[in-house]
């Protein structure tokens, strides 16, 4: 299990192009995931593999082909300085679990990696990162595997009851 | 301690107060969907056990991604969700009306202390009527599809308070080109702007619609002008009577507190690639460009359209440069067919399109090829979004936009 590394501001037309958005086959997607601007991604990525991110990770359009591109290849967790809002929240809806670790910078790309979300740590290589816990709303949704299997389970929604996060 | 416009909305909504932090399951007064992420919105709406939207009234459906459909998989997306409306009792605006933003305006679907929702992240334009709204993925509206409702935290505000008078030819997209600067492309991530100040209270809602349109581009989560004189009158030329007053109290909290003054704002140019790269426009002025696009949900409108033809006057494009322009919508097309602009951009040798989102977002047509350079009036210039991951985007005004097109490089409208 690898990392694959990527930089500040990575956006969702980097992670899947506006060309592909025709697909919603996660396998589809997953063959064209990172296509131009990183192109060994695609062919490389293994499951179980790990996305590193710097600030901002997922910026940009809705589509929630970016997400699912990176679940149809088979990623589990994608670790981060920062999100963008949007992707974070489709990210844990279908399944993917974005973890912010903002010591994400210095994880090397290519690093053997295991990532242990109760402990709330990032194992690469020698070394170990501290990562945030999951809001908990979000937890419940990850925790069903996301957002519709949560949602099969639901007649009716309690509108309106607060909870702090 | 007072509450914020975003605050005093939810609690409305909610019927009881809630603040900035608190997550709700709170009740959605509209909801988009369009070509591109309809399909899934309605594939996990099925997912999740879903048999009737929780109201078809409430459900604005259509078509302007990949318009006409311009591939088997496009066509077989549109028959698809041609059937979701029918069988749903959806109307169903097809590829008729245009870019999927201006027509949920146009048609009156989102309104001052309303919470709207779209599957576009785009959406937090109708902030320009005093709405809350704001863009999700397709999973997100499966379920608004289905429940009417969706779990949202009530974001902290960001207020940014603008004030002077803009220069010839300097307009709204310069200002907020200038913002997404000053606060950075991930400076509002969870956030909403507050856009108010004197510039705002004398901004026509147009270009009202332009600055909220943008305020994801910094990662709010929406952007907002508190509704007034200029809201109401917008509304009611949409057929939405009343008034709903909301503002956010004198005391209220804010996240920060932003100044800003475009008395002497020169004209904005975003360089590749990323939207808060706005730089004054003689610092790129003289960059060849190979294709200038004026339109988009941004700037596709008629008074930027007008802006475009008022700097273009009689004269012809130039030979090396292809133009491409595309009205938001129908209704934007007429007035522009109607005042004779779209016959002057004919003559000045433009392609002018049917509303649609065209070059914008490289799903359909106008693609760059490696190594071109795009001047654009759309909201963003992330490497490959409009082709190649190894052409170039820059953003500007319609004004820039048409200047630079007279002479096939950046050029500062102000100067031609
Ligand atoms: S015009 Fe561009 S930004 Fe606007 S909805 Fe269409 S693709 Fe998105």
């Amino acid at each position: 299990m690898r990392t694959w590394k990527f930089g500040d501001n990575i956006d969702t037309d980097a992670i899947i192009p506006g060309r592909y958005l025709v697909y919603n086959d996660p396998l589809v997607l997953a063959s064209h995931a990172f296509e131009g601007t990183r192109n060994d991604f695609a062919k490389g990525v293994a499951p179980g593999d790990v996305i590193i991110g710097g600030r901002n990770f997922g910026c940009g359009s809705s589509r929630e082909h970016a997400p699912l591109a990176l679940a149809g290849a088979g990623i589990r967790y994608v670790v981060a300085v920062s999100f963008a809002r949007i992707f974070y929240r489709n990210a844990v809806n279908v399944g993917l679990l974005p973890l912010v670790c903002p010591e994400a910078d210095a994880i090397p790309d290519g690093d053997e990696c295991r990532v242990d979300v109760d402990k709330h740590l990032i194992t690469c290589g020698e070394r170990t990162y501290p990562i945030e816990p999951v809001p908990g709303f979000l937890l419940r949704i990850a925790d069903a595997g996301g957002l519709i299997p949560f949602a099969r389970n639901l007649e009716e929604v309690d509108r309106c009851t607060g909870s702090q996060q | 301690m007072g509450a914020t416009i975003v605050e005093k909305i939810f609690s409305s909504k909610c019927g009881h107060s809630v603040r900035a932090g608190e997550v709700v399951m709170a009740p959605v007064d509209g909801a988009m969907i369009h070509d591109i992420t309809g399909p899934l919105a309605i594939q996990n709406f099925f997912e999740m056990g879903g048999k009737e939207v929780f109201d078809p009234e409430k459900i604005i459906l259509l078509f302007d991604h990949q318009v006409p459909a311009d591939s088997l998989a496009a066509a077989e997306n549109h028959v698809f969700m041609r059937e979701f409306a029918r069988n749903q009792r959806i109307h169903n605006y097809d590829i008729r009306e245009g870019i999927c933003h201006q027509v949920v305006l146009e048609k009156g679907k989102a309104g001052p202390g309303e919470i709207i929702v779209g599957a576009d992240s785009h959406t937090c334009m109708y902030g320009a009527t005093g709405a809350f709204a704001t863009g999700i993925g397709s999973t997100d509206m499966g379920f608004v599809l289905k429940f009417g409702a969706l779990y949202f935290r009530v974001p902290e505000t960001i207020r940014a308070e603008v004030s002077g008078k803009f220069q010839r030819r300097v307009g709204p997209k310069d200002l907020i080109l200038s913002i997404a600067k000053d606060i950075g492309a991930d400076g509002a991530t969870y956030q909403a702007i507050e856009f108010c100040g004197e510039t705002f209270a004398t901004m026509p809602i147009h270009g009202r619609m332009t600055c909220c349109n943008m305020a994801i581009e910094m990662g709010a989560k929406a952007g907002l002008v508190p509704p007034d004189e200029v809201t109401y009158e917008y509304m009611h030329s949409r057929g939405r009577t009343g008034r709903v007053s909301i503002e956010s109290d004198p005391d209220a909290r804010y996240a920060a507190r932003k100044k800003y003054d475009v008395t002497n704002l020169p004209p904005q140019v975003a360089i590749p690639h990323n939207v808060d790269l706005a730089r004054d426009v003689g610092e790129v002025a003289g960059t060849r460009v190979d294709q200038v696009f004026i339109g988009s949900c941004t700037n596709g409108r008629f008074e930027d359209l007008a802006d475009a033809a008022e700097v273009i006057g009689d004269r012809e494009f130039d030979d090396s440069t292809r133009v491409i322009i595309i009205p938001a919508s129908r209704d934007e097309y007429l007035k522009a067919l109607q005042t004779g602009l779209i016959e002057r951009f004919v003559k000045a040798g433009a392609l002018v399109e049917a509303p649609c989102c065209g070059p914008c977002m490289g799903g359909a047509f106008g693609l760059l090829a490696p190594g071109e350079v795009s001047l654009s009036t759309s909201n963003r210039n992330f490497r490959g979004r409009q082709g190649s991951a190894d052409a170039s985007v820059y953003l500007c005004s319609p004004a820039t936009a048409a200047a630079s097109a007279l002479y096939g490089e950046i050029t500062d409208p102000r100067e031609v």
